[in-house]
């Protein structure tokens, strides 16, 4: 009796998923090579080895990579070591907060989509189609700009609730450079977040649809337990799995849009960095400084390619049926 | 199946009014207002201005009026042109990005689906991985790094190409913006081809072929291929329309006078009638490459014909 139930613990889903991913190669690569970009952006910039990436120096300007700048120094002498570093924080920040949003709203959207009666649900699903339908980069570019507005006003209010009355002013300009590159994201992310939810949405809704037929579901409704336990204690953890593959997947895709948007010159305003922003910088530059387009496109291109082999890598554990596309 | 296209008309036409709806009051929330420049406007110009465009008005009549405008085709006219209208504007504009936007999707297929179908056959292989190792590089590397990159080799190093601007007659100019734009699409367009021809080599009709002797090519090309394009074809329309919206980036990569670079000027100036034409147009772009798409479903896949009607 006893063996036969740890059979069944043997075969769990998860544990199943897990096997299947750890011998997927591409995708165990792409986790650790992620894993240490991850840990280099974020514990890097809180050591001493990382020169300060704004600190100008016309002596220093456009040095090649040497032994002092292990990636060379820009047309302002600013070292680009500690640039792609501090940029990297800054762009895996928007897409993980971006990517967050959109999660949320679409596994909500979704679940309640697919758990409510017929109506409702085709409703919500003919807005998802009608949202589906419009052309992205130009809402978001137009959204993003009216958040600006709105958000410009934050950085202030947050400046002044931050400094006490009697602040000096150097005490003042410290405080509203580190608050303003964080408040200036926010209309960023929360544009883009706010219309990548949908395909989240779908696949929610498709998944929860299949599992509310169930017979534990009964059991639960038979219980007398509301709506919104059932939905989100009992069938939604059976969802995790789709979530997460298409968390991964939205993520890059997600950095992408981040990084095209500071290149057109409608993301991040300057002196702030996000890798899109250092690869438009080098891409200017690229004739003369080829490592300033270099060394942040190789960053930028590897933590996209990690994401999308995990992702895909995710994807083909959670359902071996699925090929990959 | 008539009846069907009218559905998917309506669709179209709730789509373009909701993005109607929408940039209309987004614009209205731009920061700075649609009278902002360099010079400062009189009072009385500026009074004489409004009064032209309506924006004296209550919003319900400006949207009315506008909307009139819009369905009549009058997109109204460009502030930063100094009255250029947005017509004009889109005329002349567009069809550079949809040249570009063709060509680079021409390429894109033609690279893309024979990838996919050998990726497909050869699955597995050392042939295999290394077309869809190439085809992750290609949706890894942004097309602003390639493009860059492209330019100085192939244009600047090498001599090949003009690395800027854009000639309808002389195709030269095309390439360079062409291959940039192309190859991420190819990369997309060779992955799903490659999953649509799995599928469809997995089914007991191609295990049927195999047995009676029908030579490997014939049952790619005459018994798969049609099936395998399924998943491309639900792609290439919407994806017709992105890469045409999309090419904002490589029109100012390399200065291709197409729509993109109006459109990021007039978000630049608040020029909010072109804002709202390109965007409309862009819309409407996105349901017709969706209606292309669901016809070439149809056409392909026999099966789609009766779930439809």
């Amino acid at each position: 009796m006893k063996t036969s139930i740890e059979l069944q613990q043997g075969n769990s889903l998860r544990k199943d998923a897990i096997m299947r991913l750890r011998k997927n190669r591409a995708a165990v690569a792409g986790f650790f090579c992620l894993m240490t970009i991850a840990f280099l952006c974020i514990v890097l910039p809180f050591t001493p080895w990382l020169a300060d990436p704004n600190a100008q120096s016309l002596v220093h300007k456009n040095l090649a990579p040497s032994t002092q700048h292990w990636f060379g120094t820009d047309h302002l002498g600013r070292d680009l070591f500690s640039r792609v570093f501090y940029g990297g924080r800054i762009s895996i920040a928007v897409a993980m907060l971006t990517t967050f949003v959109a999660v949320c709203i679409g596994v909500s959207y979704g679940a309640i989509a697919g758990y409510a009666r017929e109506r409702v649900d085709a409703t919500m699903m003919r807005v998802v189609d009608v949202l589906y339908g419009l052309p992205f980069l130009v809402v978001v570019i137009l959204l993003g700009k009216v958040l600006e507005r709105m958000t410009s006003q934050w950085s202030e209010w947050l400046v002044e609730a931050l400094t006490s009355d009697h602040a000096t002013t150097e005490k003042i300009n410290e405080v509203r450079t580190a608050v303003e590159p964080l408040v200036t994201m926010v209309p960023l992310f929360l544009a883009i977040g706010a219309l990548s939810w949908l395909t989240i949405s779908r696949i929610v809704r498709a998944q929860v649809q299949s599992v509310k037929k169930l017979e534990f579901v009964e059991a639960a409704r038979s219980l007398g337990l509301s709506h919104r336990v059932i939905l989100f204690r009992h069938i939604l953890p059976n969802c995790v799995g789709p979530i997460i593959v298409y968390t991964t997947l939205t993520i890059p895709g997600v950095m992408l849009f981040e990084a095209v948007l500071s290149f057109l010159g409608l993301g991040l305003k300057p002196p702030n960095s996000s890798w899109g922003v250092l690869i438009k910088e080098g891409s200017d530059m690229m004739l003369t400084n080829a490592w300033l387009l270099f060394f942040p496109s190789l960053f930028f291109s590897l933590t996209l390619l990690s994401l999308n082999f995990l992702g895909d890598g995710l994807r083909d554990a959670f359902d071996p049926k699925s090929s990959k596309d | 199946m008539i009846q069907y296209l009218f559905h998917r008309l309506l669709q179209g036409g709730l789509v373009l009014l909701a993005l109607f709806t929408l940039s209309f009051f987004l614009c209205r929330l731009l920061p700075g207002g649609p009278y902002q420049s360099e010079k400062a406007i009189p009072e009385h110009v500026k009074q004489k201005m409004m009064e032209q465009d309506g924006y004296h008005l209550p919003v319900h009549q400006q949207y009315l009026r506008r909307l009139s405008g819009v369905v009549r085709g009058d997109l109204g006219l460009s502030i930063r042109l100094s009255g250029r209208p947005v017509n004009d504007v889109i005329a002349q504009s567009f069809p550079v990005s949809f040249q570009l936007g063709l060509v680079s999707m021409m390429l894109a297929s033609l690279i893309g689906v024979p990838a996919g179908v050998i990726s497909a056959w050869k699955k597995n292989s050392a042939v295999d991985f290394g077309v869809m190792a190439v085809a992750m590089l290609g949706l890894c590397l942004p097309s602003f790094v390639i493009g860059p990159i492209l330019a100085e080799t192939m244009g600047r190093s090498w001599q090949w190409f003009p690395v800027m601007g854009w000639n309808g007659a002389d195709p030269s100019t095309w390439v360079l913006p062409m291959v940039t734009l192309g190859l991420v699409y190819a990369a997309y367009l060779a992955r799903l081809t490659r999953a649509g021809m799995l599928d469809t080599l997995s089914q007991d009709f191609v295990r049927t072929a195999h047995a009676k002797g029908v030579p490997m090519h014939r049952i790619l090309i005459k018994h798969c291929l049609r099936g395998g394009l399924v998943p491309a074809a639900a792609y290439i329309g919407p994806a017709f329309a992105g890469i045409i919206s999309g090419s904002l980036v490589i029109e100012s990569v390399f200065q291709v006078p197409g729509l993109g670079r109006h459109f990021v000027k007039a978000i630049e100036t608040n020029d909010v009638n072109v804002i709202m034409g390109i965007a409309l147009l862009y819309g409407g772009l996105v349901v017709l490459g969706n209606i292309v798409s669901d016809l070439l479903i149809l056409w392909l896949n026999p099966r789609a014909r009766t779930l439809s009607s």
